[in-house]
């Protein structure tokens, strides 16, 4: 008698009861998807690593043996984490030169990436 | 311009033959001419569901050996004009047709009328890949449930991989009743989930079963039912018609929503 009463309030009341398994079952479903997805599609995975790779080897240099570029999954998200170990940080006029090769950049936005890194770099100049 | 439409889940049991059936006959019903394919080789069912078991002759595999021709094949579905049916072989399993066969069949059928519609076996196997060969649209089919999601999801990926761009979802025995008590996910869940257009919400619904067992579409003898018109709003945005879709809680007033509302839940 007990339980059924309990059962009434609880089909009366459904936000008291905190058994969700509508959000439960989604939120189990985002991360089993993204993870399925990534595994299916190898060759998208690929090609995203190596286009990260050709922005990142603009400006510095990678040592592209030693990367390492994985999807985790952990218990909220998944995330993508890519360890790309630098070699090298270009300078500033090696990059000006491969711009001008690579015509597809906006040579504007490279202005003022350009103002940004010396603003970082002038600290350390005044140290020396 | 004849559309090959498939019509596939992934996981199993979540409702595609019932849709074929059910979608097959609501397209008839608005004059257009559709031939269903059954694909489902060695556990045909599609012609159970159309009532139509008892006039099956001659299936796919005959007419592949040659000891028909096409057009025998077709069982014509005396209620509806324009529906025909090309059984799938019972005897034989997945392994005796290709992929190749099965386009050469669907692309033939599909000379002679406006949709061919292929009931796809569960699975990603070769059955699987029968039934897509010709395919130039896709129907996924699943249930606001989390193993059928995930095979959704799966299927989509492999038919995305295999040129079908155009896919569209059916969700499949909805109970709105769960989804207000946050125990099932909503239609709206799913589709942020999957991530492809919504063609169809079908509540989950004794008539369906019932429907199925007198081997009489829905469109035929419940056509006033929520899920008869369920299917017959598929048929129409198939046509590109833009249809609102149904207010599945607008039957489920019982006394209990009523009361639950009043103490404003
Ligand atoms: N909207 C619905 N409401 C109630 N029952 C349904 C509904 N849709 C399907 N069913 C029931 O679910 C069961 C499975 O349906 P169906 O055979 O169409 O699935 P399927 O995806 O074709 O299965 P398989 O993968 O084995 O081919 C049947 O008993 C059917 O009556
Ligand atoms: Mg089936």
């Amino acid at each position: 008698m007990l339980n059924m009463i309990k059962r009434l309030l609880e089909m009366l009341f459904p936000w008291n009861n905190n058994t969700n398994s509508r959000s439960h079952a989604k939120s189990r479903l985002k991360l089993i998807i993204a993870h399925d997805r990534a595994s299916i599609n190898p060759d998208m995975m690929e090609a995203m690593r190596e286009e990260i790779l050709d922005v990142v080897a603009r400006y510095v240099e990678v040592d592209r043996e030693e990367m390492e570029f994985s999807l985790c999954n952990d218990q909220r998200m998944t995330s993508l984490t890519a360890n790309l170990p630098i070699r090298q940080i270009k300078r500033m006029c090696e990059l000006k030169e491969q711009i001008k090769e690579n015509k597809s950049l906006d040579l504007q936005q490279i202005e003022i990436t350009e103002i940004e890194l010396e603003a970082e770099v002038k600290p350390n100049k005044t140290s020396i | 311009m004849s559309r090959i439409i498939v019509v596939t889940s992934g996981k199993g049991g979540v409702g595609k033959t019932t849709t074929t059936s059910n979608l097959g006959a609501a397209i008839a019903k608005q004059n257009r001419s559709v031939a269903l394919i059954d694909a489902d080789f060695g556990l045909r069912n599609l012609d159970l569901l159309l009532g139509l078991e008892e006039r099956v002759v001659y299936t796919a595999i005959d007419v592949l050996a040659g000891e028909c021709r096409l057009a025998q094949a077709l069982v014509k579905d005396k209620r509806l004009k324009g529906l025909v049916l090309l059984p799938a072989a019972q005897n034989r399993n997945k392994e005796s047709v290709q992929p190749e066969q099965m386009k050469k069949i669907a692309t033939a059928l599909a000379k002679g009328y406006d949709y061919i519609l292929i009931d796809c076996p569960a699975g990603i196997e070769l059955g699987f890949r029968n039934a897509i060969s010709a395919a130039q649209e896709a129907l996924i089919v699943t249930t606001p449930e989390v193993a059928a999601v995930r095979d959704a999801d799966r299927v989509i990926g492999l038919l995305e991989a295999e040129g079908v761009n155009k896919i569209n979802l059916i969700v499949n025995r909805v109970k709105p009743w769960m989804v207000e008590e946050n125990k099932m996910m909503s239609v709206e869940d799913v589709l942020e989930l999957l991530g492809v257009p919504l063609i169809g919400v079908v509540p989950d619904d004794e008539k369906v079963i019932v429907a199925t067992n007198k081997g009489e579409p829905l469109v035929l003898g419940e056509y006033d039912s929520l899920p008869a018109q369920a299917y017959l709003n598929i048929a129409r945005r198939l046509e590109g018609e833009k249809v609102p879709f149904l207010d599945l809680m607008a039957n489920q007033g019982n006394l209990l929503t009523r009361l639950r509302r009043m103490f404003g839940g």
